[in-house]
């Protein structure tokens, strides 16, 4: 600083004050931030706990991964690559702008290190290239204008201008920076000292040209002049970072260290509650806004607006009230207002029926589109079952919902069939000629358990699917059985509609029975109970679903599958929600269809990680949600798109969501769902068994 | 206000399949489940709603045994202040009239600006709410569907007419009231709020504490006793429409007109 200001003494006229003001400014600035961060804090204290401190080996290689690499980013190219190079050039410049504003120029005309150099060069060119990818962004906003960026009316307004003065603030930040390298270069050019080396094409290169003929006293004004608007900027930016999109700049770092690690689970009611003690809590879910955690709170700040979420969701696709982008901006502006950074803060506004409404929340199939799509990790099903908690503890839910959790309640299903027809399915006369499953009583009935699930056992369309995997499971030679009357819904979807209570129920009940029975393993072919016994079930023996069987056993040899009849048609494989993006389950099923000799295959432009739901399963069958078109039509129309005529899914929702949408779609003769599991059954070869018994009489005779 | 909801525990028709008993003079009873009465339910609901409106208490009370509890604390869990069980061997067999006097002790000893009934059980014939109120020598209205509190101790009460209007009519309390479903959407019961008045005590009152004379009521007393239950024979009557569906569109509309129900 002392060099600093002795130079200045020398150079300008204007010297005595302006290190004072520079150092006034700085403080001013840094005052301002910690005030507006502190109030920025003010309502994540007062919010749920929520732990985020465990693992913190996992959690720094998902920092490493998603923040620090950008994972999640090109998966939009021409956004996704501009946010790369952004990024990346503020991790070089952060040690200059450090470095500039501790320091000011006072080690000007020394000449630094060869490291320095170094440093000198990328840093000058990343100011160069973040200068032109916020231009170029810019652009993008005013004139290409990405659909996903627009907001529907019934959203509220826009805030196109808020974007581009951000970019613009940006711009300036890296103008200046290289206008005052750029003048430094054409002053020591002018005074005879060794010119530092500016890197071709740069900014400060390109600027330092067009300085060259200019007065000394004029360029050190400019220079001086740079550096102020620099340190201005700096600060502005900082202290303006915290109302808006911008601030996911300082947040996004902790929003992804801090971020879920578990896929396919729900919240528990309460953070540091145990499920003995929720008696004790006042009230389920969230009513109010400081009902979310603190980490839900974050995701709110981090949230950039870039769309991506919205852009995915299929209940937005479809019309329904909810675009999970709202749902985050919605909340960060209630927020914003009721913590304000002036003023008293308020509290204890309702959420629902005051920024969201009921059938918003409802509308949500928690296929997860949106979480996986978002480059913050922010997490949206866990506030959206939250807020069902809240609206399942006052009461608030739609007649045919309710009707469908009290039959759960008494039943154990939700059609309130009874209990001892559940094993109905499998007295199917022909079926019972091929296959006899067993009923578990008691323990040592066998080694797996086919877990059947309420649809599969009751819906007579998906009982095909039910039967088609308990044949492949005995022609795989499995020692399988069913608990029958014994297993009760597995109640996956009644914890995602926010009956916990039910659903704790549900899960003690099954947990018992299945301990009880003694089995090793677990298989089911809905997807969605094998995510309830993967991850919402504790202490009882490993789940399989049924393509994983399939694709270990069609690899083994033990189920041969023969060539496709018609080898015209052409597959397409629809991937579950929740066997696809919650269990990360892609390549079995495809590795099973693509075994079946003759079998055509193609890839809907949205698939995998992409996957696009059928429209939602389990409870989400009861519910008639407010839409412009199906959700299942718009993922018929996919596959038809994709030149597919045969739609393969791998689970029971989704072929009622699906054989509904292809009528609706006026479809019918021309396209066809089949379940893979039916698939597999109907391509079987049954030698093996056949085989086995004609060796068997073969060394009989021999022994004889 | 005070209020009280009469309530009846039935078999649940959307999660039983019921099906007579091999003598033919009952219902299957071994595999039900049972619930409130759905009419009785949307009573409630509406008693809560008044109350959380106007102030005051609401009280369930149901004639039954000790099994109806759990319709009791049911309808505790949705928020009404009590339950009560009116409960004795001498009320066993009772027809209507033998449940709206048993019903009449209880209101008798206590004091209820309103009492609500569902429009009639789902195993029963609309008979207790009429009877009570005559009993009572209270104002009684059937098949309400809403309720307004007036000043100066009146109700303005509506109930739906031929075609889909309204009946609009004013009446004083204490009165006797009997509620269609569909006046409000009942709150939805969960797990948890039957879990936190699973252990309320409910008060059982039986014939000595109502100050009702068991000649009066039980079987005994009953002047309507259920004779038989039967199923109607399938008959003919459906017809299915053939063709494209356009052709089956069309005849569904000419059907429409020459019945009346297109003009």
């Amino acid at each position: 600083m002392v060099n600093c200001v002795a130079i200045l003494a020398q150079a300008v006229d204007w010297q005595a004050p302006a290190p004072y003001l520079f150092v006034g400014i700085q403080l001013l600035g840094l005052a301002c931030f910690a005030y507006i961060a502190t109030k920025r804090v003010a309502p994540l204290i007062r919010a749920q706990s929520d732990v985020r401190l465990d693992r913190p080996g996992l959690r720094t290689q998902k920092l490493l991964k998603f923040w620090f690499g950008q994972w999640k980013h090109p998966r939009y190219r021409v956004a996704g690559t501009l946010h790369l190079l952004i990024f990346a050039g503020f991790l070089i410049l952060a040690t200059r702008a450090f470095y500039l504003l501790t320091f000011g120029f006072a080690h000007d005309f020394s000449a630094p290190s060869a490291i320095g150099r170094m440093y000198d060069v990328v840093a000058d060119y990343a100011a160069t290239i973040v200068f032109l990818a916020v231009s170029a962004a810019a652009a993008r906003r005013v004139w290409f204008k990405p659909e996903r960026y627009a907001v529907p009316p019934k959203y509220g307004k826009g805030h196109p201008v808020d974007a581009i003065f951000l970019l613009a603030l940006i711009a300036i930040l890296m103008a200046s920076e290289s206008l005052f390298e750029a003048t430094r270069a054409a002053i020591q050019m002018q005074r005879g000292i060794s010119v530092e080396f500016l890197p071709l094409l740069s900014l400060p290169w390109l600027l330092k040209d067009i300085l060259a003929s200019t007065s000394l006293a004029t360029l050190w004004k400019i220079h001086i002049g740079a550096y102020l608007l620099d340190v201005l900027t700096f600060y502005f930016l900082l202290c303006y970072r915290p109302f808006g999109i911008q601030f996911h700049i300082e947040t996004s770092l902790f929003n992804v260290f801090f971020s879920k690690l578990d896929r396919g689970t729900v919240k528990p009611v309460r953070w540091e509650v145990s499920e003995s003690q929720l008696d004790r809590v006042k009230s389920f879910g969230v009513k109010k806004f400081e009902d979310f955690t603190w980490k839900h709170m974050l995701d709110f700040y981090s949230c950039a607006d870039c769309g991506r979420c919205s852009d995915n969701c299929p209940a937005n696709a479809a019309g329904r009230p909810l675009s999970p982008r709202f749902l985050t901006i919605k909340a960060r502006d209630y927020c914003f207002q009721n913590f304000p950074v002036f003023g008293k803060s308020t509290n204890g506004h309702a959420l629902v029926g005051g920024i969201y409404s009921e059938d918003e929340i409802w509308s949500c199939t928690t296929c997860g589109a949106c979480e996986e799509e978002c480059p913050l990790l922010i997490e949206y099903i866990d506030k959206i079952v939250d807020l069902r908690r809240g609206l399942v503890d006052d009461g608030n839910v739609p007649k045919s919902i309710q009707k469908a959790l009290k039959a759960l309640e008494s039943r154990g299903n939700p059609y309130g069939k009874l209990e001892k027809k559940k094993a109905d399915w499998t007295k199917n006369k022909e079926f019972q000629q091929t296959c006899d499953v067993k009923i578990l009583n008691g323990s040592g009935g066998a080694e797996t358990l086919f877990f059947v699930d309420s649809i599969t056992s009751y819906d007579d369309r998906i009982q095909a699917i039910g039967r088609a995997t308990a044949r492949i499971l005995s022609s795989a030679g499995e020692d399988f059985a069913i608990l029958g009357a014994a297993e009760k819904d597995s109640g996956h979807d009644v914890r995602r509609f926010g009956e916990e209570m039910l659903f704790m129920a549900l899960r003690d009940h099954n947990s018992d029975a299945i301990r009880d029975s003694g089995v090793k393993r677990i298989v089911t072919s809905d997807p969605h109970a094998f995510n309830a016994l993967k991850h919402d079930y504790k202490d009882v023996p490993p789940v399989e679903h049924i393509s994983q069987v399939l694709a270990r056993e069609v690899k083994s040899g033990k189920l041969r599958l023969s060539r496709i009849e018609n080898e015209s048609n052409v597959y397409t494989y629809h991937d579950p929600c929740y066997l696809g993006r919650h269990n990360q389950v892609y390549d079995d099923p495809r590795a099973v269809l693509d075994a079946i000799p003759g079998l055509k295959r193609v890839e809907m432009q949205r698939c995998r990680d992409r996957s696009f739901c059928c429209g939602g399963g389990g409870l989400m069958l009861f519910y008639e949600p407010k839409e412009d078109e199906r959700i299942g039509v718009k993922r018929v129309r996919m596959a038809a798109e994709a030149g597919a005529n045969v739609i393969v899914t791998a689970c029971p929702f989704c072929m009622v969501n699906i054989e509904d949408a292809i009528k609706v779609a006026g479809l019918e003769g021309k396209m066809t769902a089949i379940d893979l599991a039916e698939l597999v059954d109907q391509q079987l070869v049954r030698q093996p068994l056949q085989t086995t018994s004609v060796v068997e009489e073969v060394l009989e005779e021999m022994q004889v | 206000m005070e209020i009280l909801v009469c309530a009846r525990r039935v078999p649940d028709t959307s999660e039983n399949e019921i099906q007579l008993n091999s003598a033919g003079n009952d219902i299957e009873r071994d595999d039900l489940v049972y619930s409130i009465n759905e009419p009785d339910n949307y009573a409630v609901e509406e008693a809560l709603q008044i109350v959380a409106k106007s102030g005051g208490n609401v009280t369930v009370a149901t004639v039954g045994t000790d099994e109806d509890e759990e319709i009791l604390r049911r309808e505790m869990a949705m928020g009404a202040n009590q339950g009560v069980l009116l409960s004795d061997d001498a009320f066993n067999g009772s027809d209507g009239k033998g449940i709206a006097t048993v019903l009449k002790g209880y209101v008798q000893k206590n004091k209820f600006d309103l009492v609500l009934t569902g429009v009639q059980a789902e195993d029963g014939g609309a008979q207790v709410g009429g009877m009570l109120a005559a009993m009572l020598d209270y104002p009684f209205a059937s098949l309400v569907n809403s309720i307004e509190v007036l000043d100066g101790n009146k109700l303005k009460i509506s109930r739906e007419i031929e075609g889909g209007n309204k009946e609009m009519s004013e009446i004083d309390l204490p009165c006797v009231l009997s509620i269609q479903t569909g006046i409000n959407e009942p709150r939805y019961v969960g797990m948890r709020g039957i879990r936190q008045v699973a252990s309320v005590e409910i008060p059982t009152y039986g014939a000595s504490d109502l100050a009702v004379d068991p000649k009066s009521v039980g079987e005994n007393a009953a002047n309507v006793k259920r004779d038989d239950y039967f199923v109607p024979a399938l008959g003919k009557g459906a017809e299915i429409l053939q063709g494209s569906n356009e052709e089956i569109v069309a005849k569904l509309i000419e059907l429409m007109k020459a019945k009346g129900g297109l003009q």
